[in-house]
C-alpha cells in the first residue's frame, strides 16, 4: 500500500478544516455578503454539475474520458474569483470546474460530454477540451502540461500588448515532470511573464503517488527557485486561503510582471478518470478521511454559517437549485442534437469559415 | 525587378511585414543578435529593436508553445526553427495545439503562426539534421504547409503566410539560401495553395516541390537537349493546401506524369499526387507514374554517398526515360 497521499501535505494535514485563519485577510474581509454567497454558489454547482455527470457517464451518454473536479472546488472557485478583465486561464483536462467558474453554462457543458452540437465545442472537443475564450479560458487541453506553453505565452501577449493583466495556467502533480512544463517555467521568469502556473496538486499523477513519480525538496513548487521564481504553497480546501495567497501572486504578475509557481493541496474524491475503478493506490479510508475532515465546500459553508453570512435554509436552496439546474443541463444534453457529417469538415481552418476577398489561401485543402 | 537571394527574399518579407503589422514578432534561437545562425534574419534586430526580434532559448518545446498561445490572443509570431529536424521535440505544440485548437473548440479559437525554418538533406550533417517533415506535417488536417523553390515564391508565400490567419509551417532550404532570382520590388503575394508551372512541356509532367523542382529543371534541360523530350515541370510551392487542377491540368496534356522529391518514398507527398492523379487522370495516363525520391534511409552521412541517396539530376533523367519508354 502506497503512503497515503496526504502526508505529501504535511502543511494540509496538521490544521483540519475549521475557521479559516485567512478570513481577515483584505481580500476576503473585503468582500460583500452578496460576493460570499456568490462564491458559496458556483462552488457547490461545480460539485452538482460533478456528480450529475457521474449519473450521465454511467448511463453510458459520455465517452472517452471523464476527470471530475469533486474535492477540488477551492481551487478554481478562489483563483478565479480574483481575476479581471485582462487576466486570463488555461488548464488540463480536469477543466469543467474552470469552466462553470469562468461563467460556462451547464447546459453548454453537459451537452459538450454527451457530443452534442450544442455544447461549447459543438461536440468536437469533449471532456477535456472546454473552451470559452470570450470569458478568457483557453482550454481545456488533454496532454499533461502541454498548456504550460501556451499559458507562458498568453501572458507574454498580454505584456506584449501592454496590459496589466496575467495568465493563469492550472496543471495538476503529474504535469511537474514534463519537459514543456520546465521549459515554460524557464521562459516565463527569464522574460518576466505575468504567468501564474498553479500546481493543484491532489496526491497522485493518474494512479501514481507523488512519492513514486516526483523527486522533490520537500513541495513541488519550490523548483521554482531553480528558476529564480517565486512561489507559495496554499491549502486547497480553504477557499479563503486560496484567494489571499493567490492575490499576493496576482499582484506580482500585474505590478511586477514576473511569474509565480503556487502549489495546492487539493485531492480528488474519484478515480483520476471515471475509467480509473481507483481500487489499486489508494486506501479507502484516507479519501473518506478527506471527505470528512476536509472538504472544501462543507468547509467555506461553515465558514459562511459561522460569519452569519449562510443560514441552513438558504444553503439548502443554494444547493437545490444547483441540483435542479444540473438535472436541466442534462435533459437539455440528452435532447440537444448531434453535430452532422458535414460538420466534420468544419472548424479546421480559420481560412475556410471565412473566406473572402483577404483569403491567402486557395486549393484543395480538406481531402477526399 | 531587383535581383535577389532566397534568404534575402525571406528576410524582405518578413520586414515588410514586420513594419504592416506591428502584431507580427520574430523569435527563435539566434534570430536577434546572433543575426540569424543561417542569416535570414540578419540585421532585423538593429531596425526594429528587442520587443519584435526576439532570441530563445535552446528550448523548441517552450518558445514555439509560447508562440501558439500568444498567436490565440492575436500576436503574430514568426518562428524560427533552426532545422526543422528541431521540431519533432516540440512536435506537441505543433501538432496538437496549433493544430488542433480551432477544431476542438467548435472554431472559437485560431492561430495565426507561421513557423519556419531548413528542411532539407544535402548538407552532410547526418540523420538527425536532415529531415523533411513537409508530408509528416502536412497529413495533419488544420495544418498548412509551404515549400518554396524560389526567391521569387520564397518571397510572396511568405508574406502570404504571415497574413494567413492559420498556422501554416514554411519549409526553406539551405542549399537554395544562396540561389538568386528576380523579385518584383512592389508588394505581392504568392497565395498558399496556387501551384506554378515552372517549365512548359508537352511530353511529361514532373512535379515537384522545394529543391526537388530545381534538381527537375536541370533535368528538362538535359532530356530536351539530349533525348528530345518537352517536359513541363509543375512546382506544387504549397503542400497544404494543394493545388490539384494545376496537377490534373498537366497530366492531361502531357500524360505522363513523374513525381519527384526528397523525401523518403513511404507515405511521401508523392503518394498522395499519384492518388489524385490515378483517381481523377486515369484514363489520361499513358504510362503508370512513376517517383523519385532519397533512397529509403535514414540520411546518411558520408557527403558522396548522401548525394547519391537524394534525387539529383542523371536519377531524374533515367527515370524520366522510364516513364517515356
Amino acid at each position: 500500500m502506497a503512503k497515503p497521499a496526504v502526508l505529501t501535505h504535511p502543511e494540509s494535514l496538521k490544521r483540519p478544516a475549521g475557521p479559516s485563519e485567512y478570513a481577515k485577510d483584505p481580500v476576503n474581509a473585503s468582500m460583500s455578503k452578496a460576493e460570499k454567497i456568490a462564491l458559496y454558489t458556483k462552488m457547490a454547482r461545480i460539485r452538482h454539475f460533478e456528480q450529475r455527470c457521474i449519473r450521465i457517464y454511467q448511463q453510458g451518454k459520455i465517452g472517452g474520458f471523464l476527470h471530475l473536479y469533486v474535492g477540488q472546488e477551492a481551487v478554481a472557485a478562489g483563483t478565479i474569483s480574483l481575476l479581471g478583465k485582462n487576466d486570463h486561464i488555461i488548464t488540463g483536462y480536469r477543466d469543467h470546474g474552470h469552466g462553470l467558474m469562468v461563467g460556462m453554462g451547464m447546459n453548454e457543458c453537459m451537452a459538450e460530454l454527451t457530443g452534442r452540437v450544442t455544447g461549447c465545442s459543438q461536440g468536437k472537443g469533449g471532456s477535456m477540451h472546454y473552451f470559452a475564450p470570450d470569458k478568457n479560458y483557453w482550454g481545456g487541453h488533454g496532454i499533461v502540461g502541454g498548456q504550460a506553453p501556451l499559458g507562458t505565452g498568453l501572458a507574454y501577449a498580454v505584456k506584449y500588448l501592454g496590459l496589466k493583466g496575467s495568465c493563469l495556467a492550472y496543471m495538476g502533480d503529474g504535469a511537474v515532470n514534463q519537459g514543456a512544463v520546465h521549459e515554460a517555467y524557464n521562459l516565463a521568469s527569464l522574460w518576466d511573464l505575468p504567468v501564474i502556473f498553479v500546481v493543484e496538486n491532489n496526491g497522485y499523477s493518474m494512479g501514481t503517488s507523488q512519492e513514486r513519480s516526483t523527486a522533490h525538496p520537500g513541495c513541488l513548487a519550490k523548483r521554482a527557485e531553480g528558476y529564480n521564481m517565486a512561489w507559495d504553497v496554499i491549502n486547497g480546501h480553504d477557499v479563503y486561503e486560496v484567494r489571499a495567497k493567490t492575490a499576493i501572486a496576482l499582484k506580482r504578475a500585474h505590478e511586477e510582471s514576473k511569474p509565480t509557481v503556487l502549489e495546492i493541496f487539493t485531492y480528488r474524491y474519484f478515480g483520476h478518470s471515471m475509467a480509473d475503478p481507483d481500487k489499486t493506490y489508494r486506501d479507502k479510508e484516507e479519501i473518506k478521511e478527506y471527505r470528512e475532515k476536509k472538504d472544501p465546500v462543507l468547509a467555506f459553508e461553515q465558514e459562511l454559517l459561522s460569519e452569519k453570512v449562510l443560514t441552513p435554509e438558504l444553503s439548502l436552496k443554494i444547493n437545490e437549485a444547483a441540483m435542479a439546474e444540473a438535472d436541466k443541463a442534462a435533459i437539455f444534453a440528452d435532447e440537444s442534437p448531434d453535430p452532422t457529417v458535414a460538420d466534420i469538415t468544419k472548424h479546421i481552418y480559420w481560412e475556410e469559415d471565412n473566406r473572402g476577398p483577404k483569403t491567402t489561401s486557395r486549393g484543395t485543402i480538406i481531402f477526399e | 525587378m531587383a535581383v535577389i537571394s532566397y534568404r534575402e527574399a525571406l528576410r524582405a518579407a518578413m520586414r515588410e511585414e514586420l513594419k504592416r503589422d506591428d502584431k507580427v514578432v520574430i523569435m527563435g534561437e539566434e534570430v536577434a543578435q546572433f543575426n540569424g545562425a543561417y542569416k535570414v534574419t540578419e540585421g532585423l534586430l538593429k531596425e526594429f529593436g528587442p520587443k519584435r526580434i526576439v532570441d530563445t532559448p535552446i528550448s523548441e518545446a517552450g518558445f514555439i508553445g509560447l508562440g501558439i498561445g500568444a498567436s490565440m490572443l492575436g500576436i503574430r509570431p514568426v518562428m524560427e526553427l533552426m532545422f526543422w529536424s528541431f521540431s519533432y521535440v516540440a512536435f506537441d505544440q505543433i501538432v496538437n495545439n496549433a493544430g488542433n485548437i480551432r477544431y476542438m473548440s467548435g472554431g472559437l479559437i485560431n492561430c495565426p503562426i507561421v513557423i519556419r525554418g531548413p528542411a532539407n538533406g544535402g548538407t552532410n550533417v547526418g540523420a538527425t539534421h536532415s529531415h523533411t517533415p513537409e508530408a509528416i506535417l502536412a497529413s495533419h488536417p488544420g495544418i498548412k504547409v509551404v515549400c518554396p523553390a524560389t526567391p521569387y515564391d520564397a518571397k510572396g508565400l511568405m508574406k502570404a503566410a504571415i497574413r494567413d490567419n492559420d498556422p501554416v509551417y514554411v519549409m526553406e532550404n539551405t542549399i537554395l539560401y544562396n540561389d538568386k532570382g528576380e523579385v518584383p520590388d512592389e508588394d505581392y503575394i504568392v497565395p498558399l495553395g496556387v501551384a506554378d508551372v515552372k517549365r512548359l512541356g508537352t511530353d511529361l509532367t514532373i512535379v515537384a516541390h522545394g529543391r526537388a523542382v530545381i534538381t527537375s529543371l536541370k533535368a528538362a534541360e538535359i532530356l530536351e537537349k539530349e533525348h528530345g523530350v518537352s517536359v513541363e515541370v509543375v512546382d506544387l510551392r504549397s503542400i497544404r493546401p494543394l493545388d490539384e487542377e494545376t496537377i490534373l491540368a498537366s497530366v492531361r496534356k502531357t500524360h505522363r506524369a513523374l513525381l519527384v522529391e526528397e523525401n523518403k518514398p513511404f507515405c511521401g507527398v508523392d503518394a498522395q499526387v499519384a492518388y489524385l492523379i490515378q483517381s481523377k487522370a486515369f484514363d489520361e495516363l499513358d504510362a503508370p507514374i512513376h517517383r523519385v525520391s532519397s533512397i529509403d534511409a535514414p540520411q546518411i552521412y558520408c557527403k558522396r554517398m548522401e548525394d547519391l541517396q537524394m534525387p539529383n539530376v542523371e536519377r531524374v533523367v533515367a527515370e524520366a526515360l522510364k516513364v517515356l519508354a
